[in-house]
């Protein structure tokens, strides 16, 4: 791709960039980290281009130092977002005061059984 | 194996940037967040399938292999990682990335003979360098491995003056001949740079830095993009440098810095005001039967729960005490920091581990005006944030923080290992006040006496 539209897409990344967590609440400040952290790890695509055009074999043990770095990078990233946002679904959900009714339930099974 | 289609690839690459786009935007509400980054890890699984059936590739089974090694490390080690130590581990992959990207840049050295290429290619080695070698001082802090207070030496400004000039030197050396050697040494410059970037760091900023090195990272990941003319590369580098920009400054003015101050507050000798060690003033330390009839026969108490808590894994028993007082008819909430924890919304994740109901976690702004009306405020294992140096102490390295407003309650209760100082290295003056009452010990251990008197009274 040629240097110009290269350019044309870096500077609009930047505005995506700034837009889309311009309002974001203290709250998620760290699993919005952690995310951010994960979707660098993507220079893996990278390291496999290298390790891919690799003939030396000293390149491509550098190389493979790198796929492995940035797999540690992306899978770990996302893997612990998702450890800490989870926990954050775990209380969304309304907390229920009173236990179903025995009524319900009872009916609940019915349909269950149909 | 006949390979994908140039126009294909190109679009199943502008799919995977749609899914990270998506993917920042649904980490910014804690609705889709985890929707979010699912996407994320599905746009980046389809980019790595992407690239082995659109590029001729050799050693595609040690490839595969090294991709086996590194999930095998990280994915038990994230799944495993207690909440408490998930900064580190952030600062850590974080600091992987970085390094990953350095070396693709290095390695690219060979492949180009243009000059605008190696611009970008020095600009990724010496990014990535930085990011590895501050991730690697940030991780050390954070693991307490080394001091967590500013480390200075005299003519460290100069040093690190001296550091980056040589770097833009030698860089502009590389630009034009491409030598591999001096690539090296652009290399080694970096690291060194990234450690001194780090050192002056005191500890309740590392955090920042950490999204700050996040940032750059994300930039030496979009100029590898553009030395490897990938547009996936340069679009999500860039999306995480700008993003990890403006977070930086949100999580600065979350603690009332300013992030030039940060990183350079230290050079100009401004963040070292403060006592290094525990003085021998008296304090009024007390028994877990006294703290308890304090707390039993209040109507209001307020939480104030801090990194010593989480550490001692004492969540559960906070909870469980706010119970036993609730039964008593006492209205309990838990007052929650910004950057409660180590990092900005720590705190959140730890107690909602422990099954704290939502509504009673309250945020700073929304509670700091109900301390006047509390009985007790049950500080456990905080003090930083609710030291009141950060409004009177003008030199003090935590001033301009805001903070919990804990002395308006007419007791307060501090449960504390010791009288070390907090994370930040500072003494509290609150500690001293008559209206307060310290009781020494574990989080956890002080909390099941306390809620044992409390259930007794």
């Amino acid at each position: 791709m040629d240097g110009i539209s290269l350019l044309t897409i870096t500077v609009l990344a930047v505005f995506v960039g700034f837009e889309v967590v311009s309002k974001v609440s203290s709250t998620l400040h760290t699993p919005l980290m952690s995310g951010a952290n994960a979707i660098h790890g993507i220079i893996l695509v990278g390291a496999i281009i290298v390790a891919g055009q690799a003939s030396d074999p000293w390149v491509l043990a550098v190389a493979l130092l790198a796929v492995v770095l940035a797999t540690a990078n992306l899978v770990g990233g996302f893997v612990v977002t998702d450890r800490m946002l989870e926990m954050f679904g775990g209380r969304k959900r309304p907390v229920e005061k009173q236990p179903p009714s025995p009524a319900a339930q009872a009916s609940g099974g019915k349909e269950g059984a149909r | 194996m006949t390979l994908l289609d140039p126009l294909w690839t190109s679009l199943l690459y502008l799919a995977a940037a749609v899914c990270f786009i998506l993917a920042l935007r649904g980490l910014s509400s804690p609705r889709t967040a985890r929707r979010g980054n699912l996407l994320g890890a599905f746009g980046a699984l389809l980019a790595v399938v992407t690239v082995f059936v659109s590029v001729k590739m050799d050693n595609i089974p040690w490839i595969l292999g090294a991709i086996v090694v590194g999930s095998a490390v990280a994915a038990p080690v994230a799944r495993r990682v207690q909440m408490t130590q998930m900064p580190q581990l952030v600062a850590l992959f974080n600091g992987v990335g970085g390094g990953a990207a350095a070396l693709v840049g290095l390695l690219e050295l060979g492949h180009t003979g243009d000059a605008w290429v190696r611009v970008a290619i020095v600009f990724t080695l010496l990014v990535g360098a930085v990011s590895f070698a501050g991730s690697a001082i940030t991780f050390a802090k954070l693991q307490e491995l080394m001091t967590t207070r500013p480390v200075l030496f005299p003519g460290l400004p100069v040093l690190m003056g001296a550091v980056l000039l040589a770097a833009v030197g030698v860089g502009v050396v590389v630009v034009f001949n491409g030598s591999f050697a001096l690539a090296l040494v652009l290399l080694a410059l970096g690291l060194v740079a990234g450690v001194l970037l780090v050192l002056p760091v005191g500890g309740a900023d590392v955090p920042i830095v950490i999204s700050l090195l996040n940032a750059f990272t994300g930039l030496a990941v979009a100029a590898s993009g553009l030395v490897l003319g990938n547009v996936l590369l340069v679009v999500a580098g860039t999306l995480v440098g700008a993003s990890g920009t403006i977070l930086t400054r949100a999580m600065a003015a979350a603690m009332g810095r300013k992030v030039t101050g940060i990183l350079f507050g230290a050079f100009r000798g401004g963040s070292t005001a403060g006592s290094t060690t525990a003085s021998d003033r008296p304090v009024r330390s007390s028994s877990a039967e006294d703290v308890a009839v304090l707390l039993g026969y209040a109507q209001r108490v307020i939480i104030v729960p801090g990194y010593g808590l989480a550490v001692a894994q004492g969540q559960h028993t906070a909870a469980e005490l706010a119970l036993a007082l609730q039964a008593r008819g006492i209205r309990v909430d838990f007052a929650i920091h910004p950057v409660a924890g180590r990092m900005p919304g720590h705190m959140n994740v730890l107690l909602a581990e422990a099954d704290v109901p939502y509504e009673s976690l309250r945020e700073m702004g929304e509670i700091n005006s109900e301390f006047r009306t509390a009985d007790v405020a049950l500080v456990v294992g905080a003090n930083d944030v609710v030291n009141p140096a950060a409004k009177t102490s003008a030199g003090s390295p935590i001033y301009g923080m805001p903070i919990l407003e804990v002395a308006e309650a007419r007791q307060v209760v501090f449960l504390k290992r010791s009288m070390r100082p907090g994370f930040a290295g500072i003494e509290n003056e609150l500690l001293y006040e008559p209206q307060t009452t310290l009781l020494f010990g574990d989080a956890k251990d002080s909390l099941t006496k306390v809620l044992g008197a409390v259930k007794a009274l």
